[in-house]
């Protein structure tokens, strides 16, 4: 038995309490200032007393961005949807393709499978912008560019490596003798497959389909450059709210809490079957 | 029932040579035990004839059928792992009943098979945890009991007391040919412990780098092994093995020790002369009062259960074991003396390590000491 003394206690608390207020203050801070007018945010010296707004949501969900030079459109919401979609497709798509992949990898070295699976992964090496503008030529040749099909297929480059090396990693963790007697009870290997090592896998699975999600979620470039307006998620809308009558804070704020709720609350979903996954000790016998 | 015949399996991994040019028969009903020491490629023979790996090159015949490119799940085998390889996802019961769930049986008919097996094993209170709630002779018992509820008619058991407790594997050790015996399978059973193989197996063949080394009951193995090693790994304590160069004298062909001549009956002439090593089993050897024993000086003496092994050295310093049944009196420290019976005694050419086969002339006359 592990005993602690009060006074070790008490230091932990604040140790931790010090560790989450210094990350968890911008969150809340960006929290507080979606209640807010950009006038009451522009204060200085900053307050925390104010009298909440919700006209920040109120302009969002309408579409309407009032600023001191009139109204202004704006489409948000349908960016908020694009996030979704195209984040969702993309994971699925990339679970689709690269859990059998990264399975292939883990139980059967074949001739070239290490540089198959290496150049996957390079595909990450590379920065966005190197690989941009010979991609957006080739979209354009192919007709792909500003289309959800190609966003998709350029979101794989994202996606897919993540997934595969993670997934391949827990696959590999699984002894091959659990599989072996599945076999040999009599099972077909699509059926080893499904029945053995999708589920010892399922944490690994659910963790790099999470992380592939938040990098989808959150990428800004391929974005940028190859969606127009209507395809755009909300990384590329939120540059709408800096207008030529300045800098909208209070419903950027609005558009961040909006917009981090979604990945927020997958990972919260998410994080209960990791957790579980994890302490089942998934591939002791 | 059946018969299972391996024909010069190959197996390499990269240059590494797994299993070299194996050749093996075991008949319908027989318990073959897998013996020899870690890395001897038993564990990858086992899965040869699972048939989760393939051999290079030869053939498997399962009851006189070419099964070599036949997939696991068709070649109608059961399996028992050294690590139990049990479903960590699924409930014991589950596991049990995986190798009845690929058949199209009736649920209710799983069921029973299940409870039936459970029973047999003493798990049917426990069948709803998970593995992870098992203790590990449970955990051993499921997998058993996994690898017999199809009654397969070929078993392959690979090491399965192997990662439980001492006193768990003397009780398993009595069951299990009980339950073998029931079942009426041929059984491949795998094992690094010399007392499983001779307790378990109707032969045992013993392993090393690759190939087979001898094959044969447990008693001719043990009572003419093939050569030093396979003696070396027979037995506790340890035969004592000493250099030896055997002498023709008017008494027949003897070796000295510490001067004092052990007769050796059906040593066969040409060993005459030739560097050779000599294999005493301890318990071979006693103590003794009488005259023309080797003097021996009593270093420690270990006492076990059922008997009591006292380590002597000669005059040359040579080290030897002596056991003898627990209870009897033995010698007080200091000098003593040994008799040793040189018919049960073995000689190994000391170059190749091979045993010399005694004549058949051999008359088992006994130590003039004894």
């Amino acid at each position: 038995m592990e005993t602690t003394s009060p006074l070790e206690r008490i230091f932990r608390f604040v140790a931790l309490s010090l560790v989450v207020l210094f990350f968890m203050f911008p969150i809340v801070w960006i929290f507080l200032m979606s209640f807010q007018t950009n006038e009451t945010i522009l204060t200085i010296p900053p307050t925390i007393v104010f009298s909440p707004t919700l006209s920040n949501y109120a302009a969002l969900i309408t579409g309407k961005l009032t600023t001191s030079a009139g109204t202004l459109d704006i489409a948000f919401m349908r960016n908020l949807m694009n996030s979704v979609f195209l984040s969702v497709t993309s994971v699925a798509l990339s679970l689709v393709l690269g859990v059998p992949a990264a399975y292939a990898f883990a139980r059967h070295k074949f001739r070239g499978s290490e540089d198959i699976a290496f150049t996957l992964l390079s595909f990450r090496f590379a920065p966005p912008l190197l690989v941009l503008l010979p991609l957006t030529q080739y979209f354009q040749w192919l007709g792909l560019s500003d289309t959800y099909v190609g966003l998709i297929w350029v979101y794989q480059l994202i996606c897919l490596p993540l997934i595969l090396w993670i997934v391949r990693g827990y696959f590999e963790d699984i002894s091959a003798d659990v599989e072996y007697a599945y076999r040999i009870a009599g099972h077909s290997w699509f059926a080893t497959f499904r029945k053995i090592a999708l589920p010892l896998a399922g944490p690994g699975i659910a963790a790099a389909g999470l992380l592939a999600f938040i990098f989808a979620w959150n990428n800004f470039v391929f974005a940028l450059v190859l969606a127009s307006a209507d395809k755009q998620p909300v990384t590329v809308g939120a540059l709408a709210f800096v207008t030529s009558s300045g800098i909208q804070y209070g419903q950027i704020a609005a558009a961040i809490v909006l917009s981090v709720t979604p990945t927020l609350a997958l990972a919260l979903y998410a994080q209960r079957y990791l957790v579980e996954g994890l302490s089942l000790g998934a591939v002791k016998g | 029932m059946t018969t299972l015949q391996l024909q010069n399996i190959v197996k390499r991994y990269k240059t590494n040579t797994v299993l070299d040019n194996l050749s093996l028969d075991v008949a319908d009903g027989e318990t073959l035990v897998l013996f020899g020491p870690s890395g001897a490629g038993k564990t990858v023979l086992l899965r040869l004839v699972a048939g989760v790996i393939d051999p290079d090159e030869g053939r498997v015949l399962i009851g006189g059928e070419d099964m070599t490119d036949v997939e696991a799940e068709h070649r109608g085998i059961g399996m028992a792992f050294q690590n139990f390889a049990l479903f960590p996802h699924m409930s014991a019961e589950d596991n049990i009943a995986s190798p009845l769930t690929a058949t199209r049986s009736s649920a209710d008919a799983i069921k029973a098979s299940v409870g039936k097996v459970a029973k047999l094993l003493k798990i049917d209170h426990v069948l709803s945890h998970h593995p992870k709630a098992l203790s590990n002779g449970q955990k051993q018992r499921t997998a058993l009991a996994r690898a017999l509820v199809g009654s397969p008619p070929l078993l392959l058991l690979d090491d399965p007391l192997r990662n439980v407790d001492a006193k768990l594997r003397f009780e398993m050790r009595l069951e299990l040919p009980r339950l073998l015996a029931a079942q009426g399978a041929t059984v491949v059973y795998v094992t690094q412990d010399y007392k499983e193989a001779m307790a378990l197996g109707d032969r045992i063949a013993v392993m090393a780098n690759g190939s087979i080394r001898q094959i044969g009951t447990p008693e001719e193995i043990y009572n003419a092994p093939a050569d030093i090693e396979i003696a070396r790994l027979f037995g506790d304590p340890t035969i004592n093995l000493l250099d030896v160069t055997p002498k023709k004298g008017p008494h027949g062909i003897h070796v000295e020790l510490s001067n004092v001549e052990v007769p050796l009956p059906g040593a066969p002439e040409e060993v005459v002369g030739r560097d050779c090593v000599i294999g005493i089993r301890p318990e071979s050897i006693s103590f003794t009062t009488a005259a023309g024993a080797v003097p021996v000086d009593v270093e420690a003496e270990t006492p076990l259960n059922e008997k009591t092994v006292t380590l002597v050295l000669t005059a040359r310093k040579r080290e030897i074991l002596v056991s003898r049944p627990a209870g009897t009196p033995g010698p007080a420290q200091g000098a003593a003396a040994i008799a040793i019976d040189g018919s049960t005694a073995f000689l190994f050419d000391k170059a190749t390590g091979a045993l010399v086969r005694k004549t058949a002339t051999a008359h088992g006359r006994n130590g003039e000491a004894a």
